[in-house]
C-alpha cells in the first residue's frame, strides 16, 4: 500500500499458483495489503486455497485497488472473500476503481468466488474483471453485485466483465447503476426494482463441443451457452440471499 | 452524405424484416412491466443505453470500415442470451438481402459470403449505410432508432397504447437518442484506433433472462 492520501487509498493484491509437479499447488506469490490482505487457508485436495481479508472498509471514493491473480498450467487455485466488500463514498472526491485480473494458464483451473459487492448510498465505484483463460483452462467466476444496504437507496456502480478464452473474446458485459448512471436502469428493460444482480461464468473445454442447453429458473434467471466453450448463469433478485440461491441451483445443474 | 438515403434506410417499411419483433416489449408487457406510456418510456430508455449503445456503436464502426468479422464476434461476447443472437443474425440475413438489391456493393457480396446464415444486424446495418454512401452517426442512428422503436410500435399492438402516445415517447426520447449517438459514434471511433474491446458493452439483465423464456413460448405475437 502506498499510504493514505489525498486522492485515496492504493492497494494491490498479487496471486501466483503453481503445481508443484507432485499433484499439489503452491503458492511461490501471496502479496497482499490493508483492503485487500490475503490469507492461504487448508487446501481441498489438489488446488491451494486463498481467502482475501480485508483489514480495512473501502474501497472508498478515490480508493485504487488492483487484485491480480495468474494460475500457472496444472496448477488449482480457489479464491474466496472473508466478507461481502462494501462500496462506500470517501473524502477524497471522485469515484474509486477496483480492477480484477485473472489469468489462468492452459491445463489449469480457478474459482473465482467471492461474497457480494454492495454498493452503499452516496458511493462511487467502477469495478473491472477481466480473465484471460488458455485454451485448455477451467473457470467458475462470480460476480453479485447489492444496491444499497438494507433499506438505502443504491450508490453509483459500474461493472464491467470480460472473459476471454484463447484469445477470443466470449463474454463482455458492462451493468450501470445508481444515481447519475444512464437513464432505464431501474425501469422495466434493466433491473425493474431488483436490488440484487449476479453472474455466474463457466468455462470448460469439453463445452466447445457440447455447449450446455439454455435454460430458464423462475422468471428472472437463466443459464445460457456462449460463443464458445463457456456458460454464463444470469440472474436478478430482490436481495442477495436470493440471488445466491438461484445462481447456486443453476450452477448445480451443470453438474 | 444524401439526407434522402437515411430516409429510405430507416423507414419502417424497409423490407428488412424487423416489424416482426417487439425487442423484448412482448415479454415485458406479459410480465406486468410495462403498462402504459410512462413504463415503455422507461423501457425504451434502459434498451437505449444498453442494447441500444452497443448496436449503435456496432453499426458506426461497421460504417467506418472495421473488420465486420471482428464486430460480429464481438457482438457475440456482449449478447449472452443465444435467443438474441439467433434474432441478430436472422434480422442481419433479412437486412442483408434487402440491401444488396437497394445498394449494390461488393463489400456486401463480401459478407453474405462470410457470413451465409447472417451476421449480426447491427453490423450489415452499418455497412449497408456505408453503401448507401451514410456515415457512422447516420448508422448509429438508425441502430439507435431501430432499438426503441421496435417496442414502441409493438407496445401499441399489445396493449392497444394510443399510438399518439407511443410516438409521443419517441418524440421525447429524441433529444437523449442524439447524445447516445454521439457516444456510439465515438466508441467506434475509438474502436478504429485500439481495437474492438473498447466498444461500449452495456448490459440489460432483464432483457437477456426474459428473452429466453419468451423463444420458449409456445404461442407469441412477435418473433422475440
Amino acid at each position: 500500500m502506498d499510504g493514505v492520501t489525498a486522492t485515496g487509498v492504493r492497494a494491490s493484491a498479487r496471486i501466483v499458483a503453481r503445481a508443484d509437479g507432485r499433484g499439489a499447488t503452491v503458492l511461490p506469490v501471496l502479496d497482499g495489503e490493508g483492503p485487500l490482505a490475503l490469507r492461504r487457508v487448508r487446501s481441498a485436495g489438489t488446488e491451494a486455497r486463498v481467502m482475501v481479508v480485508g483489514a480495512m472498509s473501502g474501497p472508498l471514493g478515490g480508493d485504487r485497488f488492483t487484485l491480480a491473480a495468474r494460475v500457472e498450467e496444472g496448477a488449482r487455485l480457489h479464491v474466496g472473500s472473508a466478507a461481502a466488500t462494501i462500496a462506500l463514498p470517501g473524502q477524497a472526491k471522485g469515484e474509486a476503481r477496483y480492477d480484477v485480473t485473472l489469468d489462468v494458464a492452459d491445463g489449469a483451473e480457478l474459482h473465482w468466488l467471492p461474497e457480494q459487492l454492495i454498493s452503499a448510498d452516496g458511493s462511487d465505484l467502477h469495478v473491472a474483471t477481466r480473465a484471460e483463460l488458455g485454451a485448455g483452462a477451467r473457470l467458475v467466476l462470480r460476480e453479485e453485485q447489492v444496491l444499497g444496504r438494507v433499506g438505502e437507496p443504491s450508490g453509483r456502480l459500474t461493472s464491467r466483465l470480460t472473459v476471454r478464452v484463447a484469445g477470443r473474446t466470449v463474454l463482455d458485459q458492462e451493468l450501470a447503476c445508481g444515481p447519475g448512471a444512464p437513464g432505464g436502469w431501474d425501469g422495466p428493460a434493466v433491473l425493474s426494482g431488483h436490488r440484487a444482480v449476479g453472474q455466474l461464468v463457466v468455462v470448460r473445454p469439453e463445452f466447445e463441443a457440447h455447449p450446455v442447453p439454455a435454460r430458464v429458473l423462475g422468471e428472472y434467471a437463466a443459464l445460457v451457452p456462449l460463443t464458445g466453450p463457456a456458460a454464463l448463469v444470469s440472474a436478478v433478485a430482490p436481495d442477495a440471499l436470493r440471488l445466491r440461491r438461484l445462481l447456486d441451483e443453476l450452477l448445480a445443474q451443470l453438474g | 452524405m444524401s439526407r434522402a438515403a437515411l430516409l429510405v434506410l430507416a423507414d419502417g417499411r424497409f423490407p428488412a424484416g424487423g416489424h416482426a419483433h417487439s425487442g423484448g416489449a412482448e415479454a415485458a408487457v406479459r410480465a406486468g412491466r410495462i403498462t402504459d406510456a410512462a413504463t415503455l418510456a422507461e423501457f425504451c430508455r434502459g434498451r437505449l443505453h444498453t442494447a441500444g449503445l452497443v448496436a449503435g456503436a456496432l453499426a458506426a464502426a461497421a460504417a467506418l470500415g472495421t473488420d465486420p468479422g471482428e464486430l460480429d464476434a464481438a457482438a457475440d461476447a456482449r449478447t449472452p442470451s443465444p435467443a438474441l443472437r439467433g434474432v441478430a443474425r436472422r434480422l442481419g440475413r433479412q437486412l442483408l438481402r434487402a440491401a444488396r438489391t437497394t445498394w449494390p456493393s461488393p463489400e456486401l457480396d463480401a459478407l453474405a459470403a462470410a457470413f451465409p446464415k447472417g451476421a449480426h444486424q447491427p453490423v450489415v446495418l452499418g455497412l449497408a449505410a456505408r453503401a448507401a454512401g451514410l456515415g457512422p452517426a447516420d448508422a448509429a442512428h438508425c441502430a439507435l432508432y431501430e432499438s426503441v422503436s421496435g417496442p414502441a410500435t409493438a407496445t401499441v399492438r399489445l396493449l392497444s397504447l394510443d399510438p399518439f402516445d407511443a410516438t409521443g415517447v419517441l418524440a421525447r426520447l429524441a433529444p437523449e437518442l442524439d447524445r447516445v449517438a454521439d457516444a456510439a459514434v465515438e466508441a467506434a471511433r475509438r474502436a478504429a484506433a485500439e481495437g474492438v474491446d473498447a466498444l461500449p458493452a452495456g448490459s440489460a439483465p432483464l432483457l437477456e433472462v426474459m428473452a429466453e423464456a419468451h423463444a420458449a413460448w409456445p404461442v407469441r405475437l412477435f418473433a422475440s
